[in-house]
C-alpha cells in the first residue's frame, strides 16, 4: 500500500512539467550536477582529501611551489601543485568551496527571512507603511550591494579587536552581505502580496476574522515564496561573487579559513613570478561554481515564468 | 516640471542628511581609532593629547554640528593613518578614479547598447548566440578575475601593457591627467576594460530584452504593415520605446562603476579613491571612510537625479501627464 502509494507519486514526479522540462535541458542538467559535486566535495572534504591544508602543523616548507602533476616538475600526490608553503591547491579548493558555500547560502537565507517579511507586510497593508518600507529599500537598491556589505564589515572591523575579529569573520560576512541584498526580496515578496490582497478566497478568510497573521502565514506567504526562491537561486552566485570579491580585497574571510577569494588573494602575488597554478584554480572553481548557480537559476526562471524570459 | 524637480531635489538632500548621519553615527561610536595609531609604548598620557588634537574628546552635539558644518565644505578631518587631511587626499586621488570610470562608462555604454540592439533585432543568428552565451559568462566572472586574467596574459605574458600604476601623467591646473600621454593610455586599457566589461553584460542584457519586448507590440506591426522603412521603425520607434529602461540601468551602472572602481583600483594598484577606501577599511582609518561613504551617496544622489529629469526629456507622455494629473 505504502509502496504503490510512493510509486504513483514517484510516476507522478516523472510526469510533472518541470521534470520534463529539467530533463530536456542539457544546460540545466550538467549545471545541476556540478552544482551537486561542488557541495559534495567540498562539504566531504574531510573524507575525500588526507590533507588538512590550514592545519599549520602538516604544512611542509620543501612542497612549496610545486607546479601541477601533468607538468615536468610535478608530483602526482599534489594533483594541482602546491602553494609558497606548500599546501596542496586541490585540498585548499575544496576547503575554500566550503566557505564559499556557506556564507552564499546563509547570506541569501537572511536577506530573504529580512526581505519576505518586510515586502509581505508592506505589500498587504499598503498604505504608509508601504511608503516607508519601499522608500527605504528603493535608497538602498542604488547602492550596489558590494559597497553596502564593505561597509558594515569595515564597521564590523573597528567594533571587533583584531583577534575577535578573525573568529567572527564569517557571520559578519554572513550579516553583511545578508543586509546589502533584500531589498530585491521585498520587492518580489510586495508584488506578490498585493496581488494575494485582491483575492476572493482573501476576503473570505477576512470575513470569518482569521487573525492577519495567520492569514500572512498560511494564505500570502506560500504564494510569494516560489518567486521568491527562483530569485534566491541567482542572488546566492551573487553573494558567492560578493563573498570572494570582499575576500579577495582583504576585508573578507581570514587566511587561516580561507574562502576561494582569499586562495585567489594568495595566488595573486605569485602571477608575475610564474606560479599561475596557485591563483589559476581557485579562479576557475570559483567561476565554474558561480556559472552553474546562475544557469540553475535562469533555468528555473524560464520554466516557472516563461514571461521574464 | 519644477514642482517635481523641486520635490526630487528635496528627497535628495534628505537622503544626503540621512547618509551623513549615518556616516557620522556609525564612524563616531564605533573603535578607538587612537589604539590602531600608536605603538605599544605610547603613554596614556601621550595617547589623551593626540585624542585631544584630533578632537575626540568633545561632546556628541559639538562634534556633529562640526562635521556637518566641515562636511559641505568638503572637510573631513585628518586621516587617522596618513596624518593628512582627508579632503587633500581625496582630491589627490580624484582624478585618476574618474579618468578610470568615465572611459569605462564609454565603452560599457556604447559596446553595450550595440550589443543589445544586434541580439535584439536579430535573436536567432549565431553572432547574437555567441554574445549572449558569452554575456552570462561576463556575468559569472567576478571583476577582479578578469583583471587577474587580463594582466596575466597582456602584461605577464605578451608584456604588451602595464599592470600596474598610472604611466605618466601630466598636471594641468592640479587635475593630473593621463590621457595626455602615451603611458598613460597604455596603463588605463586594461582597468577600463576590466571595470567595463560586467556593466557592459548587464546594459547589453537590458538592452535585449526591452527590444524583444517593443518590437512584439502591435504599434510596431502595425508600423510594419504600413510598410515603413525597416530603419525608421527599429530606431524612430522600437529604441525610443527603449529609452526609459535603458537611461535607468545606465545611470545606475554609471554609479555602481564608482563602487567597483574599488576592485579594480587594487586589482591594478591604480592610485585613485577605491585605494585610498579600501585602506582605509583594513586600518579603521574613520575619516577617510566617512568622507568617501558621503562622497559616493552624494554621486548616486546626483545620478539619480539626473535619469529621473532626463525621463521628461525622452518620454513626452510623462510631460502631459503631470501638466493634467492633479
Amino acid at each position: 500500500m505504502i509502496l504503490s502509494n510512493l510509486e504513483s507519486k514517484w510516476a507522478g514526479f516523472l510526469d510533472h512539467d518541470v521534470t520534463y522540462s529539467f530533463l530536456h535541458s542539457p544546460t540545466a542538467i550538467i549545471a545541476a550536477i556540478i552544482t551537486v559535486s561542488f557541495f559534495i566535495l567540498s562539504f566531504g572534504a574531510p573524507f575525500i582529501t588526507s590533507y588538512t591544508p590550514f592545519d599549520p602543523g602538516s604544512l611542509d616548507l620543501m612542497d612549496g611551489f610545486i607546479p601541477p602533476a601533468w607538468t615536468s616538475d610535478g608530483v602526482a600526490e599534489h594533483l594541482l601543485g602546491t602553494d609558497g608553503q606548500g599546501r596542496d591547491i586541490l585540498a585548499a579548493i575544496f576547503y575554500g568551496t566550503q566557505v564559499s558555500l556557506t556564507v552564499g547560502l546563509l547570506s541569501v537565507v537572511l536577506s530573504i527571512s529580512i526581505g519576505i517579511p518586510l515586502g509581505i507586510i508592506a505589500g498587504y497593508f499598503g498604505g504608509i507603511t508601504d511608503t516607508a518600507i519601499m522608500r527605504v529599500a528603493d535608497v538602498q537598491l542604488t547602492i550596489p550591494p558590494i559597497l553596502i556589505a564593505l561597509m558594515i564589515d569595515g564597521v564590523a572591523r573597528t567594533v571587533f579587536t583584531h583577534s575577535l575579529h578573525e573568529v567572527v569573520a564569517i557571520p559578519v560576512l554572513i550579516v553583511s552581505i545578508g543586509i546589502a541584498s533584500w531589498p530585491q526580496y521585498a520587492r518580489i515578496s510586495r508584488s506578490g502580496a498585493m496581488v494575494e490582497r485582491k483575492k476572493d478566497y482573501i476576503a473570505a478568510a477576512q470575513l470569518i476574522q482569521t487573525p492577519t497573521y495567520l492569514i500572512l502565514i498560511r494564505h500570502i506567504v506560500p504564494n510569494v515564496f516560489g518567486p521568491t526562491l527562483i530569485v534566491a537561486t541567482i542572488g546566492v552566485a551573487v553573494a558567492i561573487i560578493i563573498e570572494a570579491t570582499l575576500s579577495f580585497l582583504g576585508v573578507g574571510v581570514p587566511p587561516t579559513a580561507p574562502s576561494l577569494g582569499t586562495l585567489i588573494r594568495i595566488g595573486n602575488d605569485f602571477v608575475f613570478s610564474g606560479e599561475w597554478w596557485i591563483t589559476f584554480f581557485p579562479a576557475f572553481t570559483l567561476v565554474l561554481l558561480v556559472l552553474s548557480v546562475n544557469l540553475i537559476g535562469d533555468w528555473l526562471r524560464d520554466t516557472f515564468n516563461p514571461k521574464l524570459r | 516640471m519644477i514642482s517635481f524637480t523641486i520635490k526630487r531635489l528635496f528627497q535628495s538632500v534628505l537622503v544626503m542628511l540621512f547618509v551623513a548621519l549615518l556616516s557620522f553615527f556609525l564612524f563616531n561610536f564605533v573603535g578607538d581609532p587612537i589604539s590602531n595609531m600608536v605603538g605599544q609604548e605610547t603613554s596614556h598620557a601621550e595617547m589623551d593629547e593626540l585624542r585631544d588634537r584630533l578632537g575626540l574628546n568633545d561632546p556628541f552635539i559639538v562634534k556633529f554640528g562640526r562635521f556637518l558644518g566641515d562636511a559641505v565644505q568638503g572637510k573631513f578631518g585628518i586621516s587617522y593613518r596618513l596624518q593628512r587631511p582627508v579632503d587633500e587626499l581625496i582630491v589627490e586621488r580624484m582624478p585618476a578614479t574618474l579618468e578610470l570610470v568615465f572611459l569605462s562608462a564609454v565603452i560599457a555604454t556604447v559596446l553595450g547598447v550595440l550589443g543589445g540592439l544586434v541580439t535584439g533585432l536579430k535573436p536567432h543568428s549565431w553572432f547574437s548566440k555567441f554574445i549572449l552565451t558569452g554575456s552570462l559568462l561576463g556575468v559569472s566572472l567576478p571583476t577582479f578575475v578578469i583583471g587577474i586574467l587580463l594582466i596575466y596574459i597582456f602584461a605577464v605574458t605578451l608584456n604588451w601593457l602595464p599592470s600596474f600604476g598610472r604611466g605618466e601623467v601630466v598636471d594641468i591646473g592640479g587635475w593630473r591627467t593621463g590621457f595626455a600621454t602615451v603611458s598613460g593610455w597604455k596603463a588605463l586599457i586594461l582597468p577600463a576594460i576590466t571595470l567595463a566589461l560586467y556593466q557592459m553584460t548587464l546594459i547589453l542584457r537590458i538592452i535585449r530584452s526591452e527590444m524583444l519586448e517593443v518590437l512584439r507590440t502591435d504599434f510596431i506591426k502595425f508600423a510594419r504593415a504600413r510598410g515603413l522603412k525597416r530603419w525608421d521603425i527599429n530606431f524612430g520607434h522600437a529604441l525610443r520605446n527603449t529609452l526609459i529602461p535603458v537611461i535607468t540601468v545606465t545611470g545606475l551602472q554609471v554609479g555602481s562603476l564608482i563602487a567597483f572602481s574599488i576592485i579594480t583600483e587594487t586589482v591594478f594598484q591604480w592610485p585613485g579613491m577605491g585605494s585610498l577606501f579600501i585602506q582605509g577599511v583594513q586600518f579603521a582609518d574613520v575619516p577617510v571612510m566617512s568622507a568617501y561613504l558621503v562622497l559616493v551617496a552624494l554621486f548616486f544622489v546626483t545620478i539619480n537625479l539626473i535619469v529621473d529629469l532626463l525621463y521628461f526629456v525622452v518620454d513626452p507622455r510623462l510631460r502631459s501627464d503631470l501638466k493634467g494629473g492633479h
